[in-house]
């Protein structure tokens, strides 16, 4: 009766076709690696972010008024509106990450190579619309962060030569952030990258079944384009299995992982926000980007400022260029990471310095802590036996924000040198010229500063070094007499 | 199906067949149709590309509640706004009274990339969170990634009250 059912069904809807070509198509044996779960993970997330997403949607309001007020809602009063923000903003966490360790395994186990170059090429504009969901769905947690980083999104774009203006205005729906901006991010969010991402996922995965998913690479096997397709027409025949049910069992407790870990973290981190009602007077904000875009924060303080257009505009041109590119330079050859050393150190390159600059991004050094100078009190052991010109310096060097950059023992800001031993490195002279004239990332202080509170302020920095060391010395005055000849004259024979 | 191809491609002796009359009608039709739709749904969409300068006057309040040689934070409404901004739509501005009737107002938005920047009135200058750029009283860079001084509104002053032009957000190709 089942079967009959289950035929009366597959006349009409055709499943077992869609299924042989699908789920049951086949796959190298030695395709069923750990190493090949991350691109379904991928989609697992992205589905998930579907799902949550919905369930937001039925309570957020993307009004520049009410998302806050909707938001704390959530958080607040729904009935485990918590979860499902917390599941949301974790979701994004693990698909951006799953989907960079996609991407990274597809390029060292040369999957992008000859034949699978389209669906290399669909996967980084997928690459591209996730990040545009990321920074899109950040905008949507309207608050502080978020109204700030319009501001930003929208000062790089103004950046761009001759339409520069014009993209301001598109980016925030006329000249300023006004209601339609959120509006605007909102349907981009919702509408627009999500239906081009369901677009070019069935492409994608279209791509994925009818070239074959990639066998695992042997060293010394290299991909001729003349001989590739019966290599892989024949290792199939021979070695194939069927993706499912054989080889699908890695994917599924991969899946499994990803679903609990997900639901954990949401779970023991709660949601994220919203940071602060996103009212622009309130003017004691430091804004920051959530993690994908901490190495773009951190990149952007480090550059020096004329450097910073030009980089800008060319870099992710450049980036992207080479990644669209690279089917088409390395389509041949080895596939195998171990005969590859320059893709391996470029994916080590690029992971350390991209993990160091947003390691430095959740801390950002580079900004001043503002509220140093009238929070972080002098050390005692730096007043204790000071004169009082010295105490007095110690004040100006307090009540003069100088904190906010500088640290003393530990506390203070990272922006420029602690000054624990500065009369170790500078002379009085050379610590007067540095405050007067500024330097480097310092603001010159010299028309803010009467040159009483300068002199006071040298003194001070003068007792500051360990009490064994010497002060630094001016290189025109020696302090010990040169070494003797003689030695000199019995090296050389 | 040999002989029906051959009736859609080739032209009957007295002219094209009602096939392909309809089927280069259905053509023609559509591309008038697409662009009767489309170009007001790019209108739409792009309106904002060719908006033009809507920057208005604002009070700022009396010259009374900007002592002189001081640097204020005032606030005013968005002219911009829609009535569904809120709180959104309070703009913040620094109005430095340098003494009488001069001024220099300056936008919130540091130049490098539009973090609200902090004045502290003890050592005279402008601090930025975001990438540690630093200002002077005057509004001139000090250090840090700023590539400019601070963004300063056209202001003046009528009827002992100060107005700034203002309802755009400024930006290094567009600065106010």
């Amino acid at each position: 009766m089942l079967r009959r059912i289950a035929f009366w069904i597959d006349d009409r809807v055709h499943l077992g076709k869609l299924y042989a070509s699908t789920a049951g198509h086949t796959v190298p044996r030695n395709a069923e690696s750990w190493f090949y779960v991350f691109g379904s993970g991928t989609l697992l997330c992205f589905v998930l972010q579907v799902v949550t997403g919905i369930c937001l949607a039925l309570v957020y309001a993307p009004t520049a008024s009410e998302a806050y007020t909707s938001l704390e809602y959530l958080n607040y009063q729904q009935q485990l509106g918590w979860l499902l923000r917390a599941m949301h903003n974790w979701g994004s966490i693990f698909m951006v990450a799953i989907m960079i360790l996609h991407l990274t395994q597809v390029f060292l186990f040369g999957a992008f190579k000859y034949r699978r170059g389209m669906a290399w090429i669909s996967g980084v504009v997928l690459l591209l619309c996730t990040l545009g969901m990321a920074f899109t769905g950040q905008i949507l947690r309207f608050d502080q962060d978020a109204y700030w980083g319009l501001g930003i999104g929208a000062a790089m774009m103004g950046r761009v030569p001759v339409i520069g203006p014009a993209l301001v205005q598109l980016m925030l729906a006329g000249p300023i952030i006004a209601g339609e901006t959120l509006s605007r991010f909102f349907t981009l969010h919702v509408f627009v990258i999500p239906g081009t991402i369901i677009a070019l996922v069935s492409l994608h995965l279209r791509l994925v079944l009818t070239k074959g998913i990639n066998e695992y690479p042997v060293p010394g096997k290299q991909v001729l384009k003349e001989t590739y397709e019966q290599e892989y027409e024949s290792l199939l025949k021979k070695d194939g299995v069927p993706f499912f049910p054989k080889a699908i069992s890695k994917d599924l407790v991969f899946s499994g992982i990803v679903m609990l870990g997900i639901l954990g973290c949401a779970l023991y981190f709660g949601p994220e926000g919203p940071h602060g009602v996103p009212d622009p007077t309130q003017i004691n904000t430091v804004p920051k980007p959530d993690f994908f875009f901490l190495w773009l924060y951190a990149v952007l303080a480090l550059l020096p400022d004329y450097l910073e257009t030009i980089l800008i505009l060319t870099v992710p041109v450049i980036i992207i260029g080479l990644l669209f590119a690279l089917p088409f330079i390395s389509g041949t050859g080895e596939k195998s990471a171990r005969r590859r050393p320059v893709a391996v150190l470029i994916v080590i390159l690029i992971f350390v310095s991209v993990g160091t600059l947003n390691y430095l991004g959740t801390y950002s050094p580079w900004s001043p802590k503002m509220s140093a100078w009238s929070a972080e009190a002098t050390p005692f052991k730096y007043i204790e036996g000071r004169t009082p010109l010295e105490r007095q310096g110690a004040l100006v060097l307090q009540s003069k924000q100088c904190r906010n950059c500088h640290s003393l023992d530990g506390s203070g800001g990272l922006r420029g040198p602690a000054l624990d031993g500065v009369a170790m490195r500078l002379t009085g002279d050379q610590m007067t010229r540095q405050v007067i004239q500024g330097g480097g990332n310092m603001p010159a202080y010299g028309k803010n500063l009467t040159p009483s509170e300068v002199a006071a302020l040298v003194a001070f920095m003068k007792t500051l070094r360990g009490p064994n060391e010497p002060p630094a010395r001016d290189s025109t005055s020696p302090g010990q007499p040169a070494p003797r000849q003689e030695k000199v004259a019995q090296a050389t024979p | 199906m040999a002989v029906e191809a051959q009736e859609l491609n080739s032209a009957t002796p007295h002219g094209v067949s009602r096939r392909g009359f309809l089927l280069k009608l259905g053509f023609a039709l559509n591309v008038v149709a697409a662009s009767l739709v489309g170009i007001p749904v790019i209108g739409y969409v792009f309106s904002t590309f060719r908006a033009k300068d809507i920057k208005s006057w604002i009070n700022l309040g009396a010259l009374e509640t900007f002592p002189e040689n001081e640097t204020r934070l005032a606030t005013y409404r968005n002219p911009y706004t829609r009535p569904w901004d809120g709180v959104t739509a309070d703009i913040p501005c620094w109005v430095r009274r340098i003494e009488g009737e001069k001024f220099q107002v300056f936008a919130i938005n540091c130049t490098h990339l539009g973090c609200p920047v902090r004045w502290f009135k003890e050592s005279h200058l402008f601090m930025c969170p975001c990438h540690g750029g630093a200002f002077y009283e005057d509004g001139s860079h000090a250090s840090g990634p700023p590539p400019r001084g601070l963004y300063e509104y056209d202001y003046k002053v009528e009827n002992g009250k100060l107005l700034v032009k203002g309802g755009q957000l400024p930006t290094l190709s567009q600065p106010l």
